[in-house]
């Protein structure tokens, strides 16, 4: 279906911006979007049997997302008083190289697998190994905690976005649990990065390997 | 005798000519654009037109430093972009000359212009034309994969490898099918374009500062005659790229000429202010920005085509 | 007659260049009729080497490659006459021309070799002799160091090829090359690619390349550069006619060489400063194009599309030739403005365009035609293989739409280095102000050595615009190298041929434009006042020529976005004070694959070899005593 078409196309284009992104306030609305884009994607792919409980999980996914979790990022960036800045050990070119081959590699890898006769399974998917692979780059290769805990958001994306095309029907408690889930682990992060900043001075992640002894 | 044979040919020379007459007026309407951003009147719209004539008319004044070398560079940049001009189509309109490969030979042609605008600079001996140089060379060696990796993605689009026919065979069928790919290399040729004509946010054609500039400080020493040239080189660049946008983002194919070469031309006007509108609303990218924007472009057209292999 | 010519030269030097240019012309004339004709003439003769016999033959692909080595020997041997002129109380001119004229019938022979042992005799003819060639000035430390370099490479590569031809001929019973009809073609194929990459310049073979260009003499750089080399890329395409078949991953293969070669040899050349470092490491990227060609084309062989194999093998084969004219061209040119100034180092050198007008003219078309420009001929064999790629990115073939799409990313990019890299070179040498007093003598040559420059040049433009024509020449060539029907070939060649007389065109409308625009100008300016000022300072007080950019400045933007793949080092001394004394910067950028690969295995085995050092004693008792007892060993087991 074409419109799904263009939101997958779209979460492509956000994981692109996020390889190439300088400053964290873009990378951290970047993911906003992509969250809403998301629960838009749930919302088409079941646009035919809308029940109650698809629309109040893909809902408050939405809010969640696109709301609660960019303020609780921009509340603890600015507790910690961090610069706003990425901090890479991969340049953003060489990041948007990687992320071009690892979209070919997904669309190579999502043809090989056995899928559902679904019409836009074998996109869905790998738009999905994208973003899990995405996530896991940035993981990785950003020095700042911030940036750690969006790779996570990313890859979490993903995820989500294999279950809404190939999961029919999804418990509705399942759903909501995992919602729950990323929730607290970014309610907690945010507080980890705080006290991270306050003990510290910095939230660069990788000065953190000074700690072995 | 019967007239049929030649009008096509005839009709594709006057649209050379079209552009001939007319790119100057894309630099007005950017001007003006920006003018009105800045709560200005500004200049005239045919305000490059007077200043061709003026320069026209002028003597010149050449340093002692400088050979034949830098005489013949505005010569031999503005005859490439005149022969880069007969081989764009306007629209869906073929072409004056059109064969299989004429977008390596167009690309190419722009390359010639380049190397001798470069050397040209470097025979002043000036360290100021020397920075422009360096830059312009170190941003166009990586803004000409875009365009050429751009044009790959529409030639498997239509099928064909020559200019006229891939434009001609853009319809709005082709942006419902393949939408996202075609916008995707619609956003490679915007920045090959702001790139190539030396716009915001790759260079500031305003400013005068030898510290911020690549094109205008490479031609800081013509005078008379030779500015002229340089400066109608500049316009007819811009004509040539913005008829490659244009005619993918009006895809108005009904058949009838004069309908399609004025949506076209109307297209291009729409690019140009959305150019003035870019130059008011951005500032100029650090430089060590440019060369990332310049391969997200390439990236970009890489995405459009590994898309277009589903 | 190319011998008696060279030992007529340990007589009198200059007996010898005459005879090897009469010969290099004599032997043109059979040459083009069979490359034009398509018949093959071969000859067989005795020779009592075991498994050896004297097999040659000119067919199509022999004759293709002949004539670049007859054209580029001939004009490089009478520049070098005039070059050499220098040394001539000094040295033994002599030697160096019979070296010479060894070294061109080396090459002949090869091409028309058609036994293996004759082939590898010829082969390691000449490695030794341009060995000796290279090493002319043998008095300075790096031309010695340059030359053992050059030596140890080429055995090892030749080292490759032995076993290439031990496992054909022990396959087929017999060494001559008619009979060879292999089974185990991958491994031989990349023998080949091994053995004949080393001598080509492929990545990353080629550290021999940097160090042995600059440190030869010009017209024997030009000659290497230009003609040698290809002798690697020959002996792969007659290995190609007898392996048969080639797999996908082949053309994979060569297309992934030519991509590594071609950007790395572009990057590494923009990094340096000594003119010829810069022209050698160009070698590498043009060879590097070469390998795309000829990879488009074994892809096209092995997809079944003939259109594709007969654009990468006519852009690939046009390329040798047109390398060979401007490449030579190039490095005749350096060599006239190292014999002028004394100096190869780019940053002392400025102004010379006023100086040596005709050399800069003529390094200006080199300049432009190895850019890849249009009308020249650079852009024509780059314009083939991009139809070969892009024919390729269409298609629905996914194994060819990859490849494809790399070698349009590779050839655009190579193509934008190589503008800046030449922009630069021809910029920083020849137009400015001389930023040191190495030019104050600087004169233009004699015509010995302006004429073949001439002649090079004139040949850049002519094949150029007759495009058209030279590739449909290239016809037997092509049905002997990918063993297509010539019905075949010659569909194949109208894809191509037809876009090239539009390109011939707009060549012809490009110079007319030109024309019609410089009598314009010129009209305008005769009734107006034409005045002459310095170059526009900025009001500094004082600039000088110092003040200007230098070669490591202009290349800087792109050096520093390269930084991880080119390594460079840098000597800085930083200014101290308020009123600073001195400051230093040098920078310098050594090979990667040198560095990286080669010193540290070369160091290892070092290492482990110095173990046996315990050996070698000088204890002459012993030393028979090991002869003794290998002959003992030796007999026991044999009769054993």
């Amino acid at each position: 279906m074409i419109n799904t078409d263009i939101i997958l196309f779209l979460l492509v284009l956000t994981n692109l911006r996020l390889l190439g992104a300088g400053r964290l306030g873009a990378s951290v609305r970047t993911v906003a979007v992509q969250g809403v884009l998301l629960g838009a994607l749930a919302l088409l792919t079941h646009h035919d049997h809308l029940t109650v409980a698809v629309l109040l999980v893909a809902l408050s996914g939405m809010v969640l997302k696109g709301v609660v979790f960019p303020w609780l990022l921009f509340r603890a960036l600015r507790e910690a008083e961090v610069e706003r800045e990425v901090e890479p050990f991969v340049g953003p070119i060489m990041s948007l190289l990687a992320g071009v081959a690892a979209l070919g590699a997904s669309l190579w890898l999502a043809r090989r697998l056995p899928l559902p006769e679904s019409p836009n399974a074998s996109l869905l998917v790998a738009v999905a190994l994208f973003s899990i692979l995405v996530g896991l780059f940035l993981i990785v290769t950003r020095k700042k905690a911030i940036s750690q805990v969006l790779g996570f958001l990313v890859m979490e994306n993903g995820i989500y976005a294999f279950g809404v095309g190939l999961v029919l029907e999804s418990p509705l408690l399942v759903e909501l649990g995992v919602l729950l889930d990323v929730f607290v682990a970014v309610f907690v992060m945010g507080i980890i990065i705080f006290q991270i900043s306050r003990e510290f001075d910095h939230i660069d992640t990788h000065e953190l390997s000074k700690l072995r002894d | 005798m019967n007239p049929a044979p030649f009008i096509q040919p005839l009709l594709a020379l006057l649209r050379a000519g079209l552009a001939l007459a007319l790119s100057p007026l894309l630099l007005g309407v950017i001007n003006r654009t920006k003018a009105s951003f800045a709560g200005r009147n500004g200049q005239p719209l045919l305000q490059s037109y007077y200043d061709l004539w003026k320069l026209l008319h002028k003597g010149a004044v050449y340093s002692r430093t400088t050979t034949w070398v830098f005489r013949a560079g505005p010569i031999i940049g503005l005859a490439a972009v005149l022969a880069a001009t007969t081989l764009v189509p306007l629209g869906g309109l073929p072409s004056t000359v059109s064969f299989s490969g004429d977008l390596v030979l167009f690309a190419y042609l722009l390359g010639l212009t380049r190397f001798f605008t470069v050397i040209a600079a470097l025979d002043t001996g000036s360290s100021f034309e020397g920075m422009g140089a360096s830059r312009e060379v170190t941003f166009s060696a990586l803004a000409e994969p875009a365009l050429l990796l751009g044009l790959a993605a529409l030639a498997r689009q239509s099928g064909s490898l020559s200019l006229s026919s891939i434009y001609s065979s853009l319809s709005f069928d082709a942006w419902l099918e393949v939408g996202p790919m075609l916008a995707l290399v619609v956003a490679a040729l915007m920045v090959v374009l702001l790139a190539e004509n030396a716009r915001i946010p790759v260079d500031d054609p305003n400013t005068h500062l030898e510290l911020t500039m690549i094109h205008e400080v490479m031609v800081l020493d013509h005078s008379g005659p030779d500015l002229a040239f340089i400066l109608y080189n500049a316009a007819l660049k811009l004509w040539v790229l913005s008829a490659l946008l244009a005619g993918l983002i009006i895809p108005i194919r009904s058949g009838n000429p004069w309908l399609d070469g004025g949506a076209c031309l109307l297209g291009m006007l729409v690019i140009a202010i959305i150019i003035g509108i870019i130059e008011s609303s951005m500032a100029r990218l650090r430089l060590l920005r440019v060369p990332q924007l310049l391969v997200g472009a390439s990236a970009l057209a890489v995405v459009a085509l590994i898309l277009s292999l589903r | 007659m190319l011998v008696v010519s060279g030992l007529a030269a340990l007589w009198r030097p200059r007996l010898g260049v005459c005879g090897i240019v009469a010969a290099c012309a004599i032997g043109l004339i059979p040459s083009v009729r069979v490359l034009l004709g398509g018949a093959t003439e071969s000859l067989r003769l005795a020779w009592n080497v075991p498994y050896g016999a004297f097999f040659v033959e000119v067919d199509a692909l022999s004759a293709f490659f002949l004539i670049p080595i007859f054209g580029l020997s001939a004009l490089t041997a009478i520049y070098g006459d005039e070059y050499l002129a220098a040394w001539r109380g000094k040295k033994s001119l002599g030697t160096s021309w019979f070296f010479f004229s060894l070294l061109v019938a080396s090459m002949v022979l090869v091409v028309i070799a058609r036994n293996a042992v004759l082939f590898l005799v010829a082969w390691e003819l000449m490695a030794l002799t341009s060995f000796f060639l290279v090493t002319f000035e043998d008095e300075k430390e790096s031309v010695r160091k340059a030359g053992w370099t050059y030596l140890v490479a080429s055995h090892l590569g030749t080292a490759f090829l032995l076993a290439m031809f031990v496992l054909l001929g022990r396959e087929a019973g017999s060494f001559d090359f008619d009979r060879f009809a292999p089974s185990a073609a991958g491994v031989l194929f990349l023998l080949a690619v091994i053995g004949f990459g080393t001598k080509a310049g492929f990545m990353p073979f080629h550290v021999w390349l940097p160090e042995a260009h600059p440190a030869a003499p010009s017209h024997v750089s030009a000659l290497m550069s230009g003609v040698m080399i290809k002798m690697g890329i020959y002996g792969l395409l007659r290995t190609l006619t007898f392996l048969g078949a080639p797999p996908l991953w082949w053309g994979w293969l060569l297309i992934g060489i030519g991509l590594s070669s071609g950007v790395l040899g572009v990057l590494f050349a923009l990094a340096q400063h000594d003119l010829k470092r810069l022209l050698a490491y160009h070698s590498v990227e043009n060879i590097g194009i070469i390998a795309l060609g000829l990879g488009v084309g074994l892809l096209g062989i092995s997809s079944g599309s003939t259109a594709l194999t007969v654009l990468g093998f006519a852009g690939a084969l046009l390329h040798v030739i047109n390398h060979a004219l401007f490449k030579g061209l190039l490095f005749l040119g350096a060599g006239a403005v190292a014999h002028a100034t004394g100096t190869r180092e780019l940053e002392h050198l400025g102004g010379l365009l006023k100086r040596m007008p005709l050399t800069a003219a003529t390094f200006l078309i080199g300049a432009v035609a190895i850019s890849g420009l249009p009308p020249l001929n650079g852009f024509v064999s780059e314009f083939l293989i991009y139809l070969g790629a892009y024919r390729g990115a269409m298609g629905f073939d996914v194994h060819a739409v990859g490849p494809g799409l790399a070698v349009i990313v590779g050839l655009a990019l190579i193509g934008g280095l190589a503008v800046a890299c030449f922009t630069k070179a021809f910029g920083i040498a020849f137009l400015g102000e001389p930023r040191s007093d190495h030019t104050r003598h600087a004169h233009e040559p004699g015509w010995a050595m302006r004429g073949p420059m001439l002649a090079l040049a004139l040949g850049c433009g002519l094949i150029g615009l007759l495009a058209p024509v030279v590739v449909g020449v290239l016809a037997p060539t092509l049905v002997n190298v990918t063993k297509l029907s010539p019905d075949a070939v010659h569909d194949g060649l109208a894809v191509a041929v037809n876009p090239l007389w539009f390109v011939t065109g707009a060549g012809i409308g490009l110079i007319a434009l030109i024309g019609a625009l410089a009598w314009l100008r010129r009209r305008l300016l005769a009734k107006r006042s034409v005045q002459t000022a310095v170059t526009w300072d900025c009001g500094y007080a004082q600039p000088s020529a110092r003040m200007q950019y230098t070669a490591s400045s202009f290349a800087q933007p792109l050096t520093e976005l390269f930084a991880p793949v080119l390594r460079t080092r840098r000597n800085l001394t930083q200014p101290t004070k308020i009123f600073p004394h001195s400051s230093s910067l040098a920078t310098e950028t050594p090979d990667v694959a040198d560095e990286m690969v080669y010193r540290p295995v070369f160091a290892g085995i070092d290492g482990v070899l110095a173990r046996l050092r315990w050996l070698q004693h000088g204890n002459v008792h012993l030393y028979v005593l090991y002869i003794a007892l290998t002959l003992l060993v030796l007999l026991v087991w044999k009769l054993g």
